[in-house]
């Protein structure tokens, strides 16, 4: 199957990685109230990113999925320089970042809300032009004028004839065409990685598909990298190459999106997985609990407490049971391409699931 | 005898700009013991339906048609009958689980206010019902002295259901109950109410727009688009079968992992959902539609049968262009 599918569309993925993060670590401090600080009372940080290692190829997308309070958009914030990591580095093209405002030129993010990203009182015109100028760029490379690279940028984005777009305001577009509008704000300063925090997440289901053609067809054409923030892993299986699944800060597994999807090798992806709606589905296992709170994070693998393999004594029918709760671990390569942090699976344990 | 049986019901929302006509004639039912899922996109009327069961809307709105909730008519009753009617009738958990509760009271006793307001019982057995009820949606009964913020999303939405089962109401009105939540959460939330639906025998009205959701929950599917019933039928046919392209449409925008159709191919509609004071002529989806032809543009299609218990308005259908060509002369 998934040879198969491989074989169904040629994806412009090259080896040259163009995005490294290397073991970032982001911690909020805790917030305690007066009467708390006057009784001494100290608030546990929270983790929002505990250590994480990621790499962005040209021409790939990724998808980075998990539930919410995992850290994943934290890690697409840090990784556009948002927030500053108490530990760890970003590398762009082999180099750690130094001019910030040439970074974000190359390095662009799409948000969630089209709506609350574009500013109500510009026209859409002044919108797309106002990223040229933040980035001081008065002509393009082959000497265009502003009006050619917003003009370029719109009709890029699937908004023709891009002149009946120069004096409309936000409010009069519909959500899909806003969307549009904020990706042809980034298109216009021609960069080399998009990040996208759940950019179809707002819009209507019909209207999503296009959004999601147009992110590809930008890859495809100017073999623009993508990293897609998701909690929808049926997008991860119509967009990404690869998909990372995060959890309490850390990636716990990650692969070619084939394998982590379709042969999940972690319980938590494995946990997911099972969740996506279908029909008859009700009778399923669902995991138990809530998302876990990132200030509390539980000795050995993260995981463990809520781990069906652990709760239904899978892991200690196998000896692992003590190495789950008391030894944290990182991502192996269990397969070739697959990477998870799963003391059970690392033994050769229950792969299939 | 159906629950609920809606019949040519239309809406008009009136503004400043003139009459919107949100819901343009819909019609139908819903047994004891069954789901409708009600889906559709935003603005294509699927929760002014709800609302309108219960008469939610403002005074001004045009509620026409007839809404018979167990044999009564919603839209007739007086003011007193019609207090009653909500909550043990009907009750409707909404999405914003999280602004729906009121922050300055224990939960418990929200929940006992909807009991003793009806005058089911009294402040002491309302509280003994209560604590029945947080057991019956998977809480621990001392949760019933917390208040909203300490408890989760799900916890709340949890709340939520046990005040729409207070006063034992024959239908449940979930609009986008689970959109809020986490995908494991919504998972338990859905898990639950289906759970509850066949224990007490629920009618449900379950709408969102997230048709994976409806899939797993509904008995039977009413897609809507511009304010109509487009398809309607047993859930897995119109999902996996559909006969409307709109249907068809919305289904691709939820693949279904390891499907290869969908690998890297996304696929959507062009356009956008119709400006409800602007309906295309004709069938109101055929600007966008892949599969529409000349007589689209001018004959507006019905719902007609489809084949295994569905109808579908679409002129596509086996029978549909003539029958509908006899309709207007």
């Amino acid at each position: 199957m998934s040879d198969e599918a491989a074989a169904v569309v040629e994806t412009p993925v090259s080896d040259r990685p163009v995005l490294e993060v290397r073991d970032i670590e982001v911690n909020f401090a805790g917030r305690i109230g007066v009467f708390g600080a006057m009784l001494g009372k100290k608030a546990a940080d929270a983790k929002a990113v505990a250590g994480v290692d990621l790499t962005l190829h040209e021409g790939e997308v990724l998808a980075l999925a998990g539930e919410s309070g995992c850290g994943k958009t934290t890690l697409a914030r840090v990784i556009m320089g948002l927030i500053k990591p108490q530990r760890g580095s970003v590398l762009y093209l082999g180099e750690p970042i130094k001019d910030l405002r040439a970074y974000r030129r190359r390095v662009q993010m799409v948000f969630q809300d089209p709506t609350a990203a574009l500013n109500p009182r510009q026209t859409i015109y002044e919108i797309i032009a106002e990223a040229l100028r933040i980035h001081r760029i008065h002509e393009g490379p082959n000497g265009e004028s502003e009006e050619q690279l917003v003009a370029r940028a719109l009709s890029r984005a699937g908004l023709r004839p891009p002149d009946r777009f120069y004096l409309l305001y936000p409010h009069e577009l519909s959500g899909g065409q806003r969307q549009r509008v904020v990706i042809a704000s980034t298109m216009v300063l021609d960069p080399q990685i998009i990040v996208a925090d759940e950019p179809v997440s707002n819009l209507d289901a019909s209207v999503r598909g296009e959004i999601l053609s147009l992110l590809m067809k930008l890859r495809e054409e100017l073999r623009i990298s993508l990293l897609i923030v998701t909690h929808d892993l049926g997008l991860a299986w119509t967009v990404a190459d690869r998909v990372a699944i995060m959890y309490l800060g850390r990636i716990v597994e990650i692969g070619p999106a084939e394998e982590v999807l379709q042969r999940p090798l972690h319980p938590y992806t494995k946990a997911l997985l099972a969740v996506v709606p279908e029909a008859g589905g009700v009778d399923r296992p669902i995991l138990a609990g809530e998302p876990p709170d990132p200030t509390r994070i539980p000795p050995g693998c993260r995981f463990h407490v809520r781990c069906p393999e652990v709760t239904t004594g899978r892991a200690a029918a196998a000896g692992v049971e003590p190495k789950c709760t008391g030894e944290d671990l990182g991502l192996t390569e269990l397969r070739p391409g697959h990477f998870a942090a799963c003391h059970l699976a690392a033994m050769g344990g229950p792969a299939e699931g | 005898m159906s629950v609920l049986s809606v019949r040519d019901l239309s809406v008009t929302y009136q503004t400043t700009g003139g009459g919107v006509p949100a819901v343009r004639g819909v019609t139908f039912d819903i047994d004891r013991g069954e789901v409708l899922g009600l889906a559709g996109e935003s603005g294509c009327g699927k929760s002014t339906i709800g609302a309108a069961i219960l008469r939610l809307h403002a005074a001004a709105t045009k509620i026409e048609g007839t809404i018979l909730l167990d044999g009564e008519n919603v839209l007739e009753m007086k003011p007193g009958r019609l207090r009653a009617a909500r909550w043990s009738g009907a009750s409707i958990v909404f999405q914003g689980a999280l602004h729906a509760l009121n922050p300055v009271k224990r939960v418990g006793d929200q929940i006992v206010e909807a009991i003793t307001t009806h005058q089911l019982a009294g402040d002491r057995e309302a509280k003994v019902r209560a604590g029945a009820l947080l057991e019956q949606v998977g809480l621990p009964p001392r949760r019933i002295d917390d208040y909203p913020h300490e408890l989760s999303g799900g916890q709340k939405q949890r709340i939520m259901i046990a005040m729409a089962l207070a006063c034992n109401p024959s239908l449940v009105i979930a609009d986008e109950p689970t959109t809020a939540l986490d995908v494991i959460v919504q998972a338990q939330v859905l898990r639950l109410m289906r759970g509850l639906e066949r224990e007490l025998g629920l009618a449900m009205l379950f709408i969102t727009h997230d048709l994976s959701v409806l899939l797993e929950v509904s008995d039977r599917l009413a897609i809507m688009y511009a304010g109509k019933i487009v398809e309607e039928g047993p859930a897995e046919q119109v999902f996996h079968h559909s006969r409307h392209p709109y249907t068809a449409a919305l289904a691709a925008a939820f693949p279904e992992i390891g499907d290869i159709r969908f690998r890297h191919r996304p696929s959507g509609l062009g356009g956008d959902p119709p400006d409800p004071q602007d309906i295309p002529p004709g069938c109101s989806f055929h600007p966008r539609c892949p599969k529409a032809f000349e007589d689209c543009s001018s004959v507006e299609p019905h719902l007609y049968p489809a084949g295994d218990g569905r109808r579908a308005a679409c002129l596509l259908i086996e029978g549909a262009l003539a029958s509908a060509k006899d309709g207007a002369r």
